[in-house]
């Protein structure tokens, strides 16, 4: 370990002494800055993400990401609905692994009511889970192509993800917005087929992952654009509370599917947290391939074993949840997701307090981003990942 | 003890004893805690301690920084805002009741911190009054409080006292009202009655039923 941090410690020594060097020319030659505006509508900030940027030549001196474009208030939409309600709502906060965004709500809910759903729906939630992550993750992998300039990963991705989108269609009804997941268990079983054609979709994502790895991390033009740049240490990165890929690239060793216990199935199967020291967009995007493939790798052993039974628990037909306060949250594909819900013993909740991973990625932007060239803007945002909706929820 | 040791220790044992070293640490600052067994912890600590508690537990260890917001226990006066408009408006109960560690205010900040290797989250609040509803910036403990403060001084209208820059980050600059204070209405609601009054049928069997499927 000692190696690996005196390697960090070494590139960001470097890494500080060319700026000091560049802050010293600046001043020398005293350049007159300017303000660049990027977005909100712009095809390299993926949404409606507006970055306003002041540059002195081609170095940011500072850089402020401006939401609130898509902001649709959940929070306060959540006291006037029902407990089972919230899932239409929250399956559009990140709309790209929709199902990820319902299990950490109703989990608060059934922690709240002391009930715990059978066996087999939490094997079914966890693949469904597990497969929302592989198609918001595999998506990123293409879109990261594309933000460099390569235009074939981006095709590539959309094919393979149609796959597991068509999964999740066959299993929920819903392509995007699947709504499946209920209080004490799931909507339905699963459909006739679905363990063998997971089985089938499953290598070929695989097979995706390691054409993706030779085309493109491979690529000398996506290393020399990534390697050493946008670096986010590990203190600076707890600090600013990012978590999943972004964390895990820093060399933080956590994962809330692995670290805490949940009545979800991921500690029945072996499998690997991927970690990477250094912290730059590279790492970043490699861990979120190994995710990817590792995420692969959870769903195969969960289909050999799922446990027969019902998919729902034993609930009241009008849920009224009890008095108290919970807190959940989990590995999702963006990272941290998790729901503060407060109840009062009614049908709905009282409030819910939605922490989601996008907005405390992003909310790094202003200081990843000081220092930085141009160019480097569009490669360190694509590799923080955010969703829009993630964000202004 | 090392952090091994620590890991350990069985968990509500283990969230009794985070309790107390936070107690040694800011003494009577700590007002009330509340351990639900084999869940989580909460802690309520003085208004006037709340950044010296926030660099208390990061003392601790809790490196990681969740998130920062804010809850109002009064009850909505428009209810869930599917009243009958052409009804009087019914007797609702206004009585504020705070959740878990008390309170003593209808506004109360609510932080989470967590450990990173004993992976044990501690939630952290603090009461804000209504005359002067404003709490230290935990900017100096925890960077990434920045977005999270400003979000819930747009949210609530609770000051962050030596934050550098509040503005707001969803709504226009000019915009009047705090959006999650319990007395904004939703105005969707108001301006268009709920259509779900219309719809909604009683169950068969009546509220007996209710519990019926349960056992």
């Amino acid at each position: 370990m000692t190696s690996t941090e005196s390697l960090i410690d070494r590139r960001q020594l470097s890494y500080i002494a060319a700026q000091a060097a560049d802050a010293r020319l600046n001043v020398e030659l005293e350049t007159e800055g300017m303000t660049l505006n990027i977005g909100p509508q712009h095809p390299a900030t993926h949404g409606t993400l507006r970055i306003i940027a002041r540059l002195d030549g081609e170095q940011v001196v500072w850089a402020e990401p401006s939401c609130g474009y898509m902001h649709r208030g959940y929070e306060k939409l959540t006291e006037v609905r029902t407990y089972p309600q919230v899932t239409a709502l929250v399956n559009r906060i990140d709309w790209l692994g929709s199902f990820a965004n319902e299990v950490p709500f109703i989990l608060a809910a059934e922690k709240l009511m002391a009930i715990e759903a059978p066996p087999r729906a939490q094997w079914i939630r966890t693949i469904l889970f597990e497969l929302s992550r592989i198609a918001n993750v595999s998506l990123f992998l293409g879109d990261l192509g594309v933000q460099l300039g390569a235009i074939t990963p981006v095709f590539m991705a959309f094919r393979d993800r149609e796959y597991v989108l068509n999964l999740i269609e066959g299993a929920t009804g819903g392509r995007f917005h699947p709504n499946f997941d209920r209080i004490g268990g799931l909507k339905e079983d699963l459909p006739a087929g679905f363990i063998d054609e997971t089985r089938v979709v499953m290598k070929k994502l695989r097979n995706f992952c390691d054409e993706m790895e030779n085309l493109l991390f491979g690529n000398e033009i996506f290393q020399s654009r990534t390697r050493g740049i946008g670096v986010i240490p590990k203190d600076v990165a707890m600090q600013y509370g990012l978590s999943g890929a972004n964390l895990r690239a820093s060399g933080v060793d956590w994962d809330l599917r692995r670290d805490q216990t949940l009545p979800m199935a991921w500690n029945k199967v072996d499998w690997k947290v991927w970690t990477h020291p250094d912290g730059d967009s590279f790492a970043r995007c490699w861990v979120r391939l190994q995710e990817v493939r590792e995420s692969t790798l959870i769903v195969d052993q969960l289909l050999d074993d799922i446990p027969s039974g019902p998919v729902m628990a034993k609930v009241p037909r009008i849920i009224k949840v009890p008095e108290g306060e919970a807190w959940v949250s989990t590995e999702n594909p963006l990272g941290e997701m998790g729901y503060y819900v407060v109840s009062k013993g009614d049908l709905g909740p009282f409030r819910t307090k939605i922490r989601s991973a996008s907005f405390n990625n992003i909310s790094i932007v202003p200081w990843v981003l000081k220092g930085v060239y141009v160019p480097d803007i569009i490669t360190i945002l694509a590799s923080l990942y955010f969703i829009l909706g993630d964000i202004d929820r | 003890m090392s952090t091994d040791a620590v890991a350990a220790i069985p968990g509500d044992t283990l969230r009794e004893r985070i309790v107390d070293d936070l107690r040694s640490a800011i003494g009577d600052a700590l007002v009330d805690s509340f351990v639900r067994p084999g869940d989580d912890v909460w802690v309520r600590v003085r208004t006037d301690a709340w950044r010296a508690s926030g660099l208390a537990l990061r003392a601790l260890g809790f490196d990681y920084f969740c998130f920062l917001s804010a809850i109002d226990w009064m009850p909505s006066p428009f209810g869930k805002g599917e009243d009958d408009p052409t009804a009087p408006t019914p007797e609702r109960d206004d009585t504020v009741t705070q959740g878990y560690a008390g309170g003593d205010t209808r506004m109360q900040v609510l932080a989470r911190v967590v450990h990173p290797s004993l992976h044990v989250g501690v939630n952290v609040k603090c009461d804000v009054s209504d005359a002067d509803p404003v709490v230290e910036s935990w900017i100096p403990v925890f960077a990434g409080a920045n977005w999270h403060e400003r979000e819930t001084h747009e949210m609530f209208g609770i000051g962050f006292a030596g934050h550098p820059d509040l503005r707001n980050m969803y709504l226009p600059s000019d915009f009047e009202g705090h959006p999650l204070r319990k007395d904004f209405p939703l105005l969707a609601r108001m301006v268009k009655p709920w259509p779900g009054i219309v719809d909604v049928e009683p169950l068969p069997g009546g509220s007996e039923d209710e519990e019926g499927d349960a056992e």
